[in-house]
């Protein structure tokens, strides 16, 4: 009986891997054949970036704060005061701006990406798109996914470049240091092995937040609560998956650039 | 919508004159894990006809009909549209044929983020593949007035009544011109009054556009006023075939039991 469990739920898993692997093959094939949807495109872009920077904007800025009054005490005790430029400009750039905008992407765009296409499916409209002959992957799902693939690296430079400005203002709340000599510091702390990989990343981290949240969304049940489970589950999901991606980002940039 | 409808008074009279055969369902079967909805569904849909599907709720009313459009592989049977085998058909071949049919879903299926003129131009512009605005305006507006809702044309969904979506929907069904309408259950959740001008508006529209209707209902209304023919369902099988009049009378106990409750 356990074992016939076990079996069940290894069959699961298995079919689950095999929708998502059958919707990264329609989202692929849907990007190139037939009219791409600029307009829903452009219009997701407005949704998913426009609409994301003031809270993109506010959380970078006080990570940058934070953690200059977190390692200023400590650089100070070391007398290496003079590297917090170049500690949080590489630390943010190559990890915490990438990662905690892609979090917060998770939340916002994910789950509302999931919680749309959800209630769209459970209101038969996704249905209606499919049966009229129109194709709801290449409205939906195509331009969802390439907008956040193109927005949240855009969004990790702007929160990158804020954060770096809050640390600034934490740093002249005790030391005095001009906004040019600051930002010299930094960008020349920061090399091409920083920045690129860093951008690569986000693109990936934008990947998985769009494919999860239409995922979800396109694959939820029928009824109300499953607008909610989708919504949660494509947060959690996703979420997951930035981590995921963000270590084998780190171990290949590791072998590339680091030796 | 000004034209004058004989069959408001009394149920329509079956059809004798139209044999052309475009839906032909042959045994057809379809379960849902262990529990069999379909389990030997057979009928014709001639041209011009409207064919109305009763049955208790669960008995697979719907699952039909979604078969017949694609949404829904048949475990078993064949399922003819217009003279080809639907099991058989590949993506593109299915999206050729599905612009010929029309789906009504029950609450109109209407796009939430978009005005009730987006809604109509979607398959016009995706589906038609129509770039001329002006033309898309005169389908749009055409349509729309058909269905005596011009004034709601930038009205958002979520501004219309019940009714009002699903004329909408009706529209955007039929801004492409299907030759086949199916109607999942139009009526429900409507008062009497939208349901019968609902009803009203099926049977206008399959004048004015020739179309082939199959419509799911367990409204006896509905059913008196738009069937050429009705069909019964029950436990995933046709139990009996008629017109309103014919199957009034009927001698078998759970058709007469539709007649009675509306009576």
């Amino acid at each position: 009986m356990e074992a016939q469990q076990e079996l069940s739920g290894w069959r699961k898993w298995l079919e689950g891997m095999g929708d998502y692997v059958l919707f990264f093959t329609r989202f692929f094939r849907n990007i190139f054949t037939g009219g791409f949807e600029w307009s829903e495109f452009v219009r997701q872009c407005y949704e998913i970036g426009y609409r994301s920077m003031m809270l993109v904007g506010i959380t970078s800025f006080i990570m940058g704060l934070v953690l200059i009054l977190q390692l200023r005490p400590s650089l100070v005790e070391l007398g290496a005061e003079s590297m917090l430029p170049k500690t949080l400009s590489v630390s943010l750039v190559r990890e915490i701006g990438p990662v905690i905008t892609a979090i917060i992407c998770a939340g916002k765009i994910a789950s509302s990406i999931g919680a749309e296409l959800g209630s769209m499916k459970v209101t038969e409209q996704i249905d209606a798109m499919e049966v009229s002959g129109a194709n709801p992957v290449q409205y939906l799902v195509v331009t969802r996914i390439l907008a956040t693939s193109f927005m949240i690296p855009l969004l990790t430079v702007i929160g990158d470049a804020i954060g770096l400005f809050g640390g600034f203002l934490a740093l002249n709340f005790t030391d005095s240091i001009s906004f040019s000599l600051y930002f010299n510091k930094c960008i020349a702390s920061l090399d091409f092995s920083d920045l690129l990989p860093a951008v690569a990343k986000t693109v990936l981290f934008g990947f998985a937040v769009g494919f999860v949240g239409c995922y979800k969304g396109y694959h939820s049940d029928k009824g109300t609560e499953s607008v909610g489970i989708a919504a949660n589950s494509a947060v959690v999901t996703a979420s997951l998956w930035i981590f995921i991606i963000d270590a084998i980002a780190v171990q290949i940039t590791s072998l590339l650039f680091y030796k | 919508m000004k034209e004058t409808n004989h069959h408001t008074e009394a149920e329509k009279e079956p059809s004798t004159q139209k044999e052309e055969v475009v839906i032909r369902a042959k045994g057809i079967k379809k379960s849902f894990g262990k529990k069999q909805v379909l389990k030997d569904i057979s009928f014709d849909l001639k041209k011009g006809e409207n064919i109305v599907v009763l049955g208790k709720s669960g008995q697979g009313k719907s699952v039909t009909i979604q078969c017949v459009v694609g949404m829904l592989q048949p475990d078993g049977g064949s399922l003819e549209v217009f003279g080809e085998d639907i099991t058989t058909m590949d993506d593109d071949e299915l999206k050729q044929l599905r612009i010929k049919i029309g789906f009504l879903f029950q609450g109109g299926a209407l796009y939430d983020s978009m005005t009730v003129r987006d809604n109509l131009e979607f398959p016009l512009t995706r589906v038609l593949k129509l770039k001329d605005q002006k033309e898309i305006n005169k389908k749009v507006e055409g349509v729309l007035d058909a269905v005596g809702l011009l004034d709601a044309i930038d009205k958002m969904p979520s501004d219309l009544s019940g009714g009002m979506r699903k004329r909408v929907g009706l529209a955007r069904t039929l801004i492409v011109n299907p030759e086949i309408m199916l109607y999942d259950e139009p009526t429900t959740g409507l008062d009497p009054i939208t349901s019968r001008e609902i009803s009203e508006l099926i049977n206008r529209l399959q004048r004015k556009y020739e179309i082939s209707s199959v419509i799911i209902t367990h409204d006896m209304e509905c059913a008196r006023i738009t069937a050429d023919r009705i069909l019964v369902m029950d436990d995933g099988k046709y139990i009996a075939e008629g017109s309103y009049k014919e199957l009034e009378k009927s001698d078998n106990e759970m058709v007469r039991s539709f007649f009675n409750v509306s009576a």
